[in-house]
């Protein structure tokens, strides 16, 4: 804690040399990329961090601004992923032309009458029903309704994947899905954060590893919403695609879509953390007892950070599932998609925007140009062990080698929060002299 | 009577062995939640690391169980928990202790331990493959078919070697950790700490030793879950990931910081998954003609499919933590 003295010495205005030269070295490392894998690549290279860059910048206002640790970024990139797909693809005819959506719709309704039915009776205590009565009717109700609306839905969606394969897409544009991504992120946010925020942070950072592991799961296994693990494909873009245009426009188009967003997310973000409402959430942050003995509500405080950073993280997770034009429930993993992510926040400089995007750049470039160095040095390491010891290797040297990248990324974490904990862009603190 | 077996088979035995392996990797959780006051999410890999340790050893001497006639996997065990009790330590002194000497707040030792878990399992992936393997090298896993003597009960109560020794094992670590928490003195200055670490250590109670000590318990502990849970399936380098979530649902339903409330807790979870997953319409099939045909006409009763089995410590979760945060046995407000 009395490390943060060092920061409150007003420091005068200077050139920020430390901004330009690492952003200097993430350019010249760019151009290398671009000279040494050509420019088809390396733009898709540019556009996967540009949407990672808006993923950090979602965990950089949890964790940065407010000390929240989400641990289940996996699962909001997962549903922003799920609305690009389900939003953008083309209307399926098998399905709307049957009585299948009619159907489908009864049990949804149902679902709502029986959520509204259960509601109701948590409630019966102010009609004078004792506590406790209250509490088993709205229990034992609960569980018979739930099973009910559980079977008929079962019925419905075996029918669906039976006649229809799945419900298919909107045909709408890819926007739409989008924004609508980020809604979703923020509506399973805004659940999450009712229950944890009041408590301890790791509570937070245990539901949110349970909530992304549940909507992997329902995602791989709705194979009437998603197709499960037959995965969707192809998802439209919003820009020309590359059958048009050819590759490298393409997504050089993408990536103006992705450097526009983020512009505007980043002169947002800093419009608010500069603004009132951004001391107020620093403030929370630094010392949770004296922002309270202010009269902040800290509780809502925290649960606007949480929901923002997630409707982020969703935003930021479609873009990435329209960009990969193929949705695949089983390719979202805690390591590509959490830990990642946190690697890229803590090393750019957590509450620092843009330390937080120059880390996105920067830790996705090293992560994609690790796989060929990690299997490089497995082969030679191979080698080696044949020639010296006669060793025989094990077949999936392969898989095995992409395993080291894990274990790089996990020492990577504790090394940046034991040596620099403020990553390579500290937070800058503004003083009033 | 036959449908009372299958769900003896399917809810009693299986609720049993869940529960006993998320009783020991809880009370290892809530140790360390209680002493050095951080949810430790490397146990899971902890665990995954003591299976291996056994899975390497059992390959080395698959010849060490002969002599007593019990699995080689069981009389190694004792080794991999000292292996593992030593990685936990390691670990502590490397990762965890320069965090806690430059006063972090807890979250940021949750990240740190979030690290770990990522090295730990890039190490075991590493070594291992990603494919999973018998920890029985030598041995042969034996079945007991226990038949009931009632007529017409024409399936057997299924339980395997490894589900008994589960119980046996699991029995005597919580009674042992009981007699160490209450009538040693390194025990006693645990329960001093973790009640209230400043007054602990005022009182002349080396903290540093404590620390140590918590870390060995909760390795050991880690090392026999994760050995009795593979020797139960299989071992499987991705197997704490499913473990993580119910274990701490199990410390924190139990109250965190009371170790037994953690072996309750357990138990909750693991028959709340069993009984989840249970297909209840097979009990009321020898009831089908007195009961009302919608109610038998519905095929399956499960709460949830197996494949949604992670739900229901999620669940649980979330009902303790928006009704009693603290547990149900009232452990630290936190």
């Amino acid at each position: 804690m009395d490390t943060r003295r060092a920061d409150i010495v007003a420091a005068p205005s200077r050139l920020p040399l430390r901004e330009i030269l690492l952003f200097l070295a993430l350019l010249a490392a760019v151009l290398g990329v671009y000279a040494a894998m050509g420019s088809a690549y390396s733009t898709r290279m540019l556009v996967e961090a540009s949407c990672y860059a808006i993923l950090a910048l979602g965990l950089t206002i949890q964790w940065g601004y407010a000390g929240q640790f989400n641990a289940g970024v996996m699962g909001f990139v997962a549903l922003g992923g799920f609305s690009a797909m389900f939003f953008s693809i083309p209307v399926n005819e098998a399905f709307w032309g049957s009585e299948l959506p009619g159907e489908l719709g009864l049990v949804l309704l149902a679902m709502i009458a029986a959520i509204l039915v259960v509601l109701g009776a948590t409630r019966l205590d102010r009609l004078g029903v004792p506590k406790r009565l209250r509490t088993v009717i709205a229990v034992v109700l609960g569980v018979v309704l739930y099973l009910v609306v559980i079977n008929a839905l079962r019925d419905v969606t075996d029918q669906i994947e039976s006649q229809a394969g799945f419900i298919g897409g909107l045909g709408l544009p890819v926007g739409v899905g989008w924004i609508v991504g980020g809604a979703l992120a923020g509506a399973v946010g805004f659940f999450i954060g009712r229950v944890c925020l009041g408590l301890r942070s790791d509570y937070l950072a245990i539901a949110t590893l349970g909530i992304a592991e549940i909507i992997k799961a329902f995602l791989k296994n709705s194979d009437w919403l998603t197709r499960g693990t037959a995965t969707v494909s192809p998802l439209p873009w919003p820009v020309p695609g590359p059958a048009e245009v050819g590759f490298t426009l393409a997504r050089a188009m993408y990536l103006s879509v992705t450097a526009v967003m983020i512009a505007v997310i980043f002169f947002l973000l800093s419009r608010a953390y500069h603004a009132p409402w951004g001391r107020m959430i620093r403030a929370i942050r630094d010392n949770e007892l004296s922002a309270a003995a202010m009269g902040k509500d800290i509780n809502r405080r925290r649960l606007e950070i949480f929901v923002l950073g997630c409707i982020l993280m969703g935003i930021g997770g479609a873009a990435l599932g329209s960009f990969n034009s193929m949705f695949d429930p089983q390719g979202y993993l805690p390591l590509n998609h959490t830990f990642l992510v946190l690697v890229m926040v803590i090393l750019g400089g957590p509450g620092n925007n843009l330390g937080t995007i120059f880390g996105a750049v920067a830790v996705y470039i090293i992560w994609i140009m690790s796989e060929p160095l990690a299997l490089f040095v497995m082969e030679l390491a191979v080698a080696f062990g044949e020639g010296a010891f006669g060793w025989e290797a094990p077949t999936n040297m392969d898989s095995r080698a992409l395993q080291a990248r894990v274990f790089v990324i996990g020492l990577l974490i504790t090394l940046v929060l034991r040596f620099a904990p403020k990553g390579l862009l500290p937070e800058k603190i503004k003083h009033v002299a | 009577m036959n449908e009372l077996v299958f769900f003896i088979n399917n809810v009693v035995i299986a609720g049993s062995v869940t529960g006993s392996i998320y009783a020991i990797g809880a009370v290892g959780v809530t140790l360390i939640f209680s002493i050095m006051r951080f949810a430790h999410f490397a146990h899971g890999d902890m665990m995954t690391f003591g299976a291996f340790m056994v899975l390497l050893l059992a390959s080395a001497f698959p010849g060490a169980g002969a002599a007593f006639g019990v699995p080689a996997a069981l009389v190694l065990l004792p080794v991999a928990m000292a292996l593992t009790a030593l990685l936990a330590v390691g670990i502590d002194r490397a990762f965890y202790k320069p965090l806690r000497a430059h006063g972090v707040k807890p979250i940021v030792l949750v990240i740190g331990s979030l690290g770990v878990t990522l090295m730990l399992q890039g190490l075991i992936r590493l070594f291992s493959g990603t494919g999973g393997q018998s920890l029985y090298v030598d041995d042969r896993k034996e079945i007991f078919r226990l038949a009931l003597p009632f007529e017409g009960v024409r399936v057997p109560v299924v339980i395997t070697e490894p589900q008994l020794w589960l119980f046996g094992i699991t029995l005597a670590a919580v009674v042992g950790l009981h007699f160490f928490l209450t009538r040693s003195r390194l025990g006693k200055a645990m329960r001093a700490m973790s009640d209230n670490p400043d007054l602990a250590q005022a009182s002349g109670i080396n903290t540093n030793t404590i620390v140590a000590v918590t870390w060995v318990i909760a390795g050991g502990l880690a090392a026999i879950a994760g050995t009795l849970l593979s020797l139960d399936v299989t071992f499987k380098p991705d197997l704490s990931f499913f473990l993580l979530l119910p274990i701490f649902a199990a410390a924190i339903v139990g109250g965190v910081g009371h170790p037994f409330g953690a072996v309750a807790g357990g138990f909750v979870v693991g028959f709340a998954e069993t009984l989840a997953v249970f297909n209840w319409s097979v009990l009321l099939r020898p009831f089908r003609d007195s009961l009302p045909e919608w109610l038998t006409q519905a095929g399956n009763l499960a709460f949830v499919g197996t494949e949604y089995k992670i739900v229901v410590p999620f669940f649980i979760l979330v009902v303790i933590l928006v009704w009693r945060p603290t547990g149900i046995f009232k452990g630290k407000v936190i």
